[in-house]
């Protein structure tokens, strides 16, 4: 999925956090992304080196931290984890599992000098 | 100019005229060209602490930043979605591949329409006005957004093209967005529904390769119906398949040129209209959550 716009997205709110707490300088970003948030993260690493360039966060180290995928299963009336889209439960085999946790793509916090 | 913000997209036209920008962030990578030499490796020299958050030197300062990706985008379009429900307006994001009868589907929906309910149009293409021109030639007002390079449109530029709208009251805003079943799905530009057309030309196992699209959708148009005894399409397979990424997804089964499904259809339209209508009488719309953000010092 568009790992440009939201390579794009994160420096926003970098430069947008650097204006407000006058930062100069990010030596580190730290993300979250869900399994299920269709993120390839070596494609927004790509991205991340490519829109960073000449702004306060060139060269900065990026950290991704997986979530994991997680859902809840109506036949089974509890949460179970979901590694895929399609999501079949892994209990009893239902596509009637409603996604709860895993689709996150969050700017975590900074490391800033 | 932009008069709300002057950040956005470069290459980005509405009906023609340039989106134009002097600060922010553009759709480009940033510096002359694409420069893949890599020569600031993302591991030089910080691997110092940083799994513990407490860096080595003293200026160094942690900064909880917890905010979505999209968050921006989210913001214009919850601004968008204020300034709809000010007016009444029901408005739709209609997406799906290229090709799948969306801009025939709408001109035949304004024409139906047509003396009952206001539609205006956003067209987002990546190149050409052609789309907005074939609307405006049923009466409809309509804009054109050309992304240039953008595979979807975002909330802001959806903004902008509403601002440029006269908007009716009680209208409909039918928003077409770029043909792709992958990127827009991510993008809220403020609308009540998003609605896929899946048309029978192409294949009924598109729900499960483009799960976040139809997962992401609240109706499902299937479309060029008049042409499934030519085909060996199979209508309930597609529905299975769409039901099983969104269990909640309804369906209609449409033809633009045998009109099947469009009663159907404008119903759907109307009893969305008529909810607007009376969630404005309810209550106000909901203001943008203002950004959270604390500071840590690092020890």
């Amino acid at each position: 999925m568009h790992e440009m716009s939201l390579a794009e997205g994160v420096i926003q709110l970098i430069e947008d956090a650097a204006k407000r707490e006058g930062f100069t300088r990010v030596t580190g970003v730290w993300l979250e992304i869900g399994q299920l948030a269709a993120v390839e993260t070596e494609a927004l690493r790509f991205c991340f080196d490519a829109v960073t360039r000449n702004s306060v966060a060139e060269g900065a180290k990026l950290e991704i931290v997986d979530l994991p995928g997680q859902g809840w299963c109506m036949k089974c009336c509890e949460t179970v984890p979901m590694t895929e889209h399609l999501g079949a439960c892994p209990k009893c085999g239902s596509h009637q599992v409603q996604v709860t946790g895993g689709t996150e793509m969050r700017v975590k916090e900074l490391e800033v000098e | 100019m932009c008069t709300t913000c002057g950040c956005g997209p470069d290459e980005v036209h509405i009906d023609g005229e340039h989106h134009h920008h002097d600060h922010g962030i553009a759709y480009r990578p940033r510096g002359k060209g694409h420069d893949h030499g890599h020569d600031h490796p993302h591991d030089h020299g910080h691997d110092h602490a940083h799994h513990s958050h407490a860096p080595g030197t003293s200026a160094a300062r942690m900064v909880q930043i917890e905010q979505d990706i999209l968050s921006k985008n989210n913001s214009y379009a919850d601004g968008n979605r204020a300034a709809l429900a000010a007016k009444g307006i029901f408005a739709l994001n209609l997406v799906s591949s290229p090709g799948s009868g969306k801009t025939t589907l709408l001109c035949k929906t304004i024409e139906l329409l047509k003396g009952k309910r206001t539609v205006a149009v956003i067209e987002g293409d990546q190149q050409t006005d052609q789309d907005a021109a074939r609307i405006r030639a049923t009466g409809a007002s309509a804009i054109q957004i050309n992304t240039g390079k953008g595979c979807h449109l975002d909330a802001h530029m959806v903004g902008h093209a509403m601002e440029k709208l006269d908007l009716a009251e009680r209208s409909v805003l039918m928003i077409e967005n770029v043909g792709n079943l992958v990127c827009p799905a991510a993008f809220d530009l403020g609308e009540a529904h998003k609605v896929v057309i899946l048309s029978v030309t192409e294949g009924e196992d598109k729900p499960i390769k483009y799960p976040d699209m139809f997962r992401a959708a609240d109706l499902m148009l299937l479309n060029k119906c008049d042409l499934l005894p030519y085909l060996t399409f199979d209508v309930d397979k597609a529905i299975a398949f769409a039901r099983q990424v969104n269990p909640g997804l309804q369906v209609i089964r449409t033809s633009a040129t045998s009109g099947e499904g469009m009663d159907e259809w404008l119903g759907w339209i109307e009893t969305g209209v008529a909810d607007v209508a009376q969630a404005g009488q309810v209550k106000a719309a909901p203001a943008a959550k203002p950004a959270a953000v604390s500071y840590r010092p690092v020890a």
